[in-house]
Order: C-alpha cells, then sequence, then structure tokens
C-alpha cells in the first residue's frame, strides 16, 4: 500500500474511536467545569493527556490542591497499563517507523487505539497509526470543548444523566473479560471491596481518594499476580503439546 | 478555583507523569517482558483501578442514589451481553434520566 492508502486506512480506522470519544469527553468536559474550572483550561488538560481514567482522577487532585506526589503516583496507578500496551506495540511497529515518530505515537496510546493497533495482520507503519490517531484525538478534545460549553446550557437533568456516563463506561470495559475469565472477576471484587472500605470505614476514609485507588488496585493486583499468575505464550504452548 | 499558575503546575505533572508511562516503553523496550509475575500484575492492574474507581463512586455521580443503582444495574446488564462502550454509556444514562424523570412526576 502507498503511504497515502495507509493513511487513509488509519483515518477510516479511526473513526469509530472517535464517535466513542465524543461521548466520553463531552461527559468529561461537563465533569471538570462542575468542579469549577474554565473551559479552556478542561480543553488544555484533555489535549496534554488524553487518558479518560487518569483524567477524571486527576482533576480532583488538582482542583482539591491535594499534594503533587498524589498527582504523580495517581496518574502513574491509572495509567500504568499503557506501559504493557506500549510494549507490546514496540514489537508491531515496522522497521520503517522512525524513532523520532515512536514519540509522536507514544502520546496516544489508549485503550482502544491500542486494540485497533494490535488487531491489525500487517506491521504497523507511520502513516496508518497518524491516520489512526488524528481523528479520536480531535473527537477527544471537541468533545470535551462541547461538553464544558453546554454543560451550563443543558438542563439539570440531562447533567445529572451524564455524570453516569465515564462509570457506564468503565463497567463496559470490566465486565466482558471479568465474565470469561474468574480471576479477573475476583480481582475486581476485590478492588471493589478494599474500595468501599475506604469510602465508608471509620479511619480509613481518612486516607485521600487518590491514594486509596492506588492501593486497591496495587493491593489486589499483586494478590492476584501472585495466587493467579497469566500464562504466557510458552505454558499455552507447553499445555497443548500435553493434550496433544 | 485553583489560581492559573498552579493550574498549570499540576497540569504538567499530570500529562508529564501520562507522557511518560507510554513514551518510555515504547522508545526503549525491544525486548519483550519475561518476569511473569509483572505481566500478570500489568494484566490485572487496569481491571482492579477501574473497578475501585467505579464502586462507590458511581453512587454519587447523579442527583439521586436510586436513579444511581438503577443506572450502574443497566451498565451491568449491558455490558453482560457485551454491547460496545458506546452503547453501554448511552443507555446507562437513558435509565438515569427516565428514572429521575418518574421520581419527579412521583413526586
Amino acid at each position: 500500500m502507498t503511504n497515502k492508502q495507509l493513511f487513509t486506512k488509519g483515518l477510516r480506522d479511526g473513526l469509530p474511536i472517535c464517535m466513542g470519544y465524543l461521548s466520553v469527553s463531552f461527559a468529561f468536559g461537563i465533569f471538570t467545569v462542575g468542579l469549577g474550572l474554565s473551559v479552556w483550561q478542561a480543553i488544555l488538560i484533555s489535549m496534554t493527556n488524553v487518558t479518560s481514567a487518569g483524567q477524571l482522577a486527576g482533576v480532583p487532585i488538582m482542583v482539591g490542591g491535594l499534594p503533587l506526589v498524589e498527582m504523580v503516583l495517581t496518574q502513574f496507578v491509572i495509567n500504568l497499563r499503557y506501559s504493557l500496551m506500549s510494549v507490546s506495540m514496540s514489537q508491531k511497529l515496522s522497521k520503517r517507523v522512525r524513532f523520532l515518530h515512536r514519540f509522536v505515537i507514544a502520546f496516544m496510546v489508549t485503550d482502544e487505539i491500542f486494540a485497533v493497533s494490535i488487531s491489525q495482520k500487517e506491521d504497523l507503519e507511520t502513516p496508518y497509526m497518524m491516520g489512526l490517531i488524528v481523528t479520536p484525538f480531535l473527537g477527544w478534545v471537541g468533545g470535551t470543548a462541547l461538553g464544558a460549553v453546554a454543560g451550563d446550557v443543558l438542563p439539570a437533568s440531562v447533567v445529572s444523566a451524564l455524570g453516569l456516563a465515564l462509570y457506564a463506561m468503565f463497567v463496559a470495559i470490566v465486565i466482558p473479560p471479568a465474565k470469561k475469565n474468574k480471576a479477573v472477576a475476583g480481582c475486581c471484587l476485590l478492588a471493589v471491596a478494599l474500595s468501599c472500605m475506604f469510602y465508608y470505614v471509620p479511619l480509613f476514609k481518612d486516607l485521600s481518594k487518590g491514594i486509596a485507588i492506588i492501593v486497591c488496585a496495587v493491593v489486589s493486583g499483586v494478590i492476584f499476580a501472585i495466587a493467579c499468575p497469566v500464562k504466557d505464550e510458552q505454558d499455552k504452548k507447553a499445555e497443548g503439546k500435553v493434550q496433544a | 478555583m485553583i489560581d492559573t499558575g498552579t493550574f498549570f503546575l499540576y497540569l504538567a505533572v499530570m500529562a508529564g507523569v501520562t507522557y511518560l508511562i507510554r513514551m518510555l516503553p515504547l522508545v526503549l523496550c525491544k525486548e519483550k517482558i519475561k518476569n511473569k509475575f509483572v505481566i500478570s500484575f500489568l494484566y490485572y492492574v487496569p481491571y482492579a483501578v477501574l473497578s475501585a474507581m467505579t464502586i462507590p463512586a458511581i453512587f454519587y455521580s447523579t442527583s439521586y442514589l436510586v436513579s444511581a443503582i438503577l443506572g450502574l444495574c443497566a451498565a451491568v446488564v449491558l455490558s453482560l451481553f457485551e454491547k460496545k462502550l458506546l452503547t453501554v454509556a448511552i443507555g446507562a444514562c437513558c435509565t438515569v434520566f427516565v428514572v429521575e424523570y418518574i421520581m419527579q412526576w412521583i413526586a
């Protein structure tokens, strides 16, 4: 394929992601302005971060003036999954991708873009990745702007309903794998139990929200990484041989 | 309201950490991770984070507790049928909207 064809293919693959981001970032815009930040501030956060869970957790830390170290730790833990995705993507990038282009592609490693990239049969070329990235970025920033501006205009009942949107999306990310894998389900239940403890139980609830989420995730992650280690390719091959 | 300087300080930290997490592995890593514990930990963490962030916070994300609970139920049911993210989000929000409309109509 020529560079132009690759770019066009990327654009086409990115469009559904863009649509999805519009609604989620719309909710983020409403959320952020609701916490007292300006429209331009909400837009700037989306332009520089492009991460739903990270932004949702980061804005209250910012608005509440919590210690910067909490911002660092929260973003680190919440976005740690991107490291794993970046590692996988680094193996899939074509040799023709220039070193400097890796810095651009890295900026847009999100759950959805990762999912589409990895599902490609061919190695990933720069023009394809640029096409894939551009509309989701515009959707993310544009949706934030619309939400931040229209949040004031929309009736309270609609704003209330949209307040649930991001959480609903998290549910939609977690439930399908939890349905198929009991260890994932167990890990989620443990995280929820810990999270409720930090929310309701005296003494524990004095801990800030950001740190509480980190503790929930790290404790659940470590326990399940030890109890139910993920099977890698070699294990699967070995099991296949045993069965055969 | 936070002042503009503070905003940019927090923004820089937030965006900086997020970018480094994405950029460093993509630029530096050419070898595959072999450590089974690290692979497993990185596999479970996102689900744990999202679960902990959602519950119980979702219960206080709307005007009423009842509408939030029913919204969560709608999201769970739609997710069990493996609907797309967008469908789940819209379905849950519509549930909240309808429930709150009925509640106001009754009251």
